[in-house]
């Protein structure tokens, strides 16, 4: 990076790495997605290796895709968003940069032991204990810079992305080390500390508040700042804000027992973790109506901005989603519905249609700015990735709807007799045809994610500058 | 179950940072229920006064749909923690529990199909083999029971043993396949690596292929009989046709002469096969079934003295099951 886009005031070389890693990672991150979609409707396609087997690549890509891809993004828009909402420059260009290496080192690690088959074996916290430690270091310097950067902010107020980002940063901390807690017994080998339902529990109540606060307060906390700039609007509520952020915060870390719901956690915890569920829905829907109505007003740049188009289809999916949860926490409905593809359905409405989709909006938007170009090199392009992504993300919901429903009918039918109707094996079988529809998804996802790569490349190259822009038309 | 019932501290602990947080939640709804400053007569609203990067904010109050839709989740939360158990140790009004609920629909499969595996039961293995109800019947039992191992056609696969060839380790009269359905099989050969040496495992390899008629050096067969004489001749017998042969019926030793290789792998010669299995031996097991197929079911202590009519009566979908197997080499 060329000293000359340097800003005066901002750090804005830590948010050009972060920027151009969360393309990076979003590509390698889908790729290994439609790999493994594909293995589930060919399973050949493991190449009898085990390197390459279903098992070991899963969470490769739930990790690229949710801490590298995601991660990456909610470090560059958190660093640009903090600067320029409190007019400061981050407290230390050393600890940033520091989290950018230590993060990337995270992510090399990972891509290197899980398909290993090193692995802690808890969901979306796999990593093996000395990469949970770097993790842990990197983290608490993250929030470091963060809360430092707000601390000698220029501005009276704390914006609202800001609650957002500093809620996400601080919870995540509490999640990964409490989770994490073992006992090495090698250097590639440990045992959690909790044992039987109580690590269950905890892993739960790590697992659901990745979905809460890395998933979702983070990305309300870009929301907050790029939809109302790219829209040039006013947010809709203050008010509302206040009202969903502390309601979403304290009700989202009851929400983990609803994954085990019929298990041997007690029945105490199971209700607690579905009604705290329900109640859920009205703080998430406070987020999107807020996004939403920021635009009324500004509806008609949505036939001309595909970056905003992005922003808000991220919201309705948001929206969506965030109605089908509090609903499947419900036991009757999560007894048809657990185990099945429609769990993996919901996640991928939340993961593809919002997170996905709001960072691609973010990153188009930033891309620019932290570069100093006038706009991103094809406007034409954003809107072909646009509809891809939305037309990938239907198909992958839609096709893991039916299997997903199909599958809980097919298991619980009994006949007359009493035994199952259906054998396991039957209902894989049936599987085969959303298993296809979902791989089509993903591809077009990964082809857009392609445009968006050349797309950032030929901007980044490109001639132009703003300033230069700004000279000329002066 | 005591193992779940908690002190009254954690009790209340729950309790209270459960209402508590439901209680934040709704003064957190009402106490900005209300903006501060009221539209104008056209409508418009005011922004708070500040801004962040250039981004204002309107002081809209919170919409009334969203509002009403927080305080129904929050009465319809509070409703059913009062009718189920959720706060710590209070039971909840209904008096539900997820085990109660299962067993109350186990209570219920029982009643409504028990009978018609009892009617089942009164016949004989060889009679239910015959009766295409009750095979069609079995067929789905074996489906979701045996197939994840042996195939849905039954013909097995590496280490799962055919069940249609007619080519039995441990029998095939019914006593013999109920034996092995209720109580599992243990099938386990020594490595004889150190005791037979490479050479040793080369020539007893060559010997086996022998009983089969494959193709194999006679000279190392010749030299392994004596071995084979002195070291496997007490499962596998004087001729090599097995335990089951010999009127062994809990051994499992396989028949040697009828060219059935259980631990073949896809692609594996059967050279290979048997020399591994010399080499390191082998660990065959099939866990016991009756606790699976007949859920639910008290085993008495003398289970094993138990007549094949009173385990038809006491195991009838082991007994289906066993008629099914059974017909499948009739």
């Amino acid at each position: 990076m060329s000293t000359a886009i340097e800003h005066p005031t901002y750090n804005y070389k830590v948010v050009r790495q972060f920027a151009i890693m969360t393309v990076v990672w979003g590509i390698v991150g889908m790729l290994v997605g439609v790999w493994i979609a594909a293995q589930l409707a060919w399973p050949a396609l493991n190449f009898d290796l085990p390197w390459t087997s279903f098992g070991r690549l899963r969470p490769l890509h739930t990790n690229a895709v949710i801490f590298a891809f995601g991660g990456s993004a909610l470090f560059a828009t958190s660093y640009y968003v903090v600067q320029r909402t409190c007019q400061a420059r981050l407290i230390s260009d050393g600890l940033a940069a520091f989290t950018f290496w230590g993060w990337q080192l995270v992510i090399v690690l990972a891509a290197i032991t899980l398909p290993l088959g090193l692995t802690q074996g808890k969901e979306y916290a796999e990593l093996i204990w000395p990469i949970t430690i770097l993790i842990a270091v990197v983290w608490v310097v993250y929030a470091f810079v963060f809360l430092g950067t707000i601390y000698k902010r220029k501005t009276s107020h704390i914006y609202v992305a800001n609650w957002f980002f500093a809620a996400f940063i601080l919870t995540v901390a509490v999640l990964h080390i409490v989770n994490s807690m073992a006992i090495p017994t090698s250097w590639t080998h440990s045992y959690s500390i909790y044992s039987g339902a109580t690590d269950a529990m905890v892993q739960w109540w790590y697992g659901h508040n990745a979905v809460g606060f890395f998933l979702t307060a983070g990305f309300l906390g870009m929301m907050y700042y790029f939809v109302p700039k790219q829209a040039e609007r006013p947010v809709y509520s203050y008010r509302l804000s206040i009202v969903h952020f502390w309601a979403l915060i304290c009700v989202y870390m009851w929400a983990g027992p609803h994954h085990l719901h019929y298990t041997a956690l007690p029945d105490w915890a199971q209700s607690l973790g579905m009604v705290m569920s329900l109640i859920l829905l009205a703080p998430s829907w406070g987020g999107m109506i807020n996004g939403m109505m920021t635009l009324s007003g500004a509806w008609h740049k949505l036939r001309t901005d595909p970056i905003l188009r992005f922003l808000v289809v991220s919201l309705s999916f948001y929206g969506m989603s965030t109605f089908e949860g509090p609903m499947m926490s419900i036991k009757t409905v999560n007894a048809l519905s657990h185990y099945t593809d429609w769990t993996i359905g919901h996640v991928h409405a939340g993961a593809l249609g919002w997170v996905a989709m709001i960072t691609i909006g973010c990153i188009y938007h930033v891309i620019p700015k932290v570069f100093d170009k006038p706009q991103m090199h094809s406007i034409g392009l954003i809107n072909v990735h646009f509809w891809l992504s939305t037309v990938g993300t239907v198909l992958y919901i839609a096709s893991m709807w039916v299997n997903g429903i199909m599958q809980g009918l097919m298991w619980r039918a009994v006949n007359a007799d009493g035994t199952l109707m259906y054998t396991f094996i039957e209902s894989v079988e049936a599987s085969y045809p959303g298993y296809v529809v979902r791989l089509l998804g993903g591809a077009l996802w990964l082809v857009g994610m392609l445009l968006m790569a050349y797309n950032v490349y030929m901007t980044v190259k490109s001639d132009a500058s703003e300033k230069k822009a700004a000279a000329q038309a002066a | 179950m005591t193992s779940q019932a908690m002190s009254g501290f954690w009790s209340a602990w729950i309790t209270i940072i459960t209402l508590g947080v439901i209680a934040f939640c709704w003064w957190l709804l009402y106490a900005n229920r209300k903006t501060d400053k009221a539209p104008s007569a056209d409508g418009t609203v005011e922004t708070t006064g500040h801004a962040a990067d250039g981004i204002e904010e309107y002081d809209n109050p919170l919409p009334r749909w969203w509002f009403i839709m927080f305080v129904i989740t929050i009465v319809f939360g509070l409703v059913y923690l009062a009718l189920y158990p959720g706060l710590g140790n209070f039971k909840g009004l209904l008096g539900w529990t997820s085990q109660g609920q299962w067993e109350d629909e186990m209570a219920r499969a029982e009643e409504e199909f028990a009978p018609i595996f009892q009617e089942f039961a009164q016949f004989s293995v060889e009679e239910l083999a015959q009766n295409s109800d009750a095979m069609r019947v079995a067929d789905r039992l074996y489906q979701n029971n045996c197939a994840v191992c042996h195939g849905s056609s039954a013909t097995g696969g590496y280490g799962f043993p055919d069940l249609t060839n007619n080519d039995w380790m441990y029998g095939g009269n019914p006593e013999h396949i109920r034996s092995s359905i209720i109580w599992g099989r243990s099938g386990n050969m020594v490595a004889y690596q150190n005791i037979l040496g490479t050479q040793g495992i080369d020539q007893m390899t060559h010997y086996v292929l022998s009983l089969s008629g494959l193709d194999h050096d006679a000279d190392k067969a010749a030299a392994a009989e004596p071995q084979y004489m002195a070291q496997c001749v007490a499962c596998h017998g004087n001729d090599g046709r097995g335990s089951a042969a010999q009127g062994l019926y809990d051994i499992g030793a396989p028949n040697l002469t009828n060219n059935v290789w259980l631990y073949q792998q896809p692609g594996q010669s059967v050279y290979d096969s048997v020399a591994q299995t010399l080499r390191h031996g082998r660990n065959g097991h099939m866990p016991a079934q009756a606790g699976y197929l007949d859920y639910g079911v008290e085993l008495p202590s003398d289970l094993r003295s138990k007549s094949q009519e009173e385990l038809a009566e006491l195991l009838p979908k082991v007994h289906l099951v066993t008629a099914y197997i059974y017909s499948l080499n009739q």
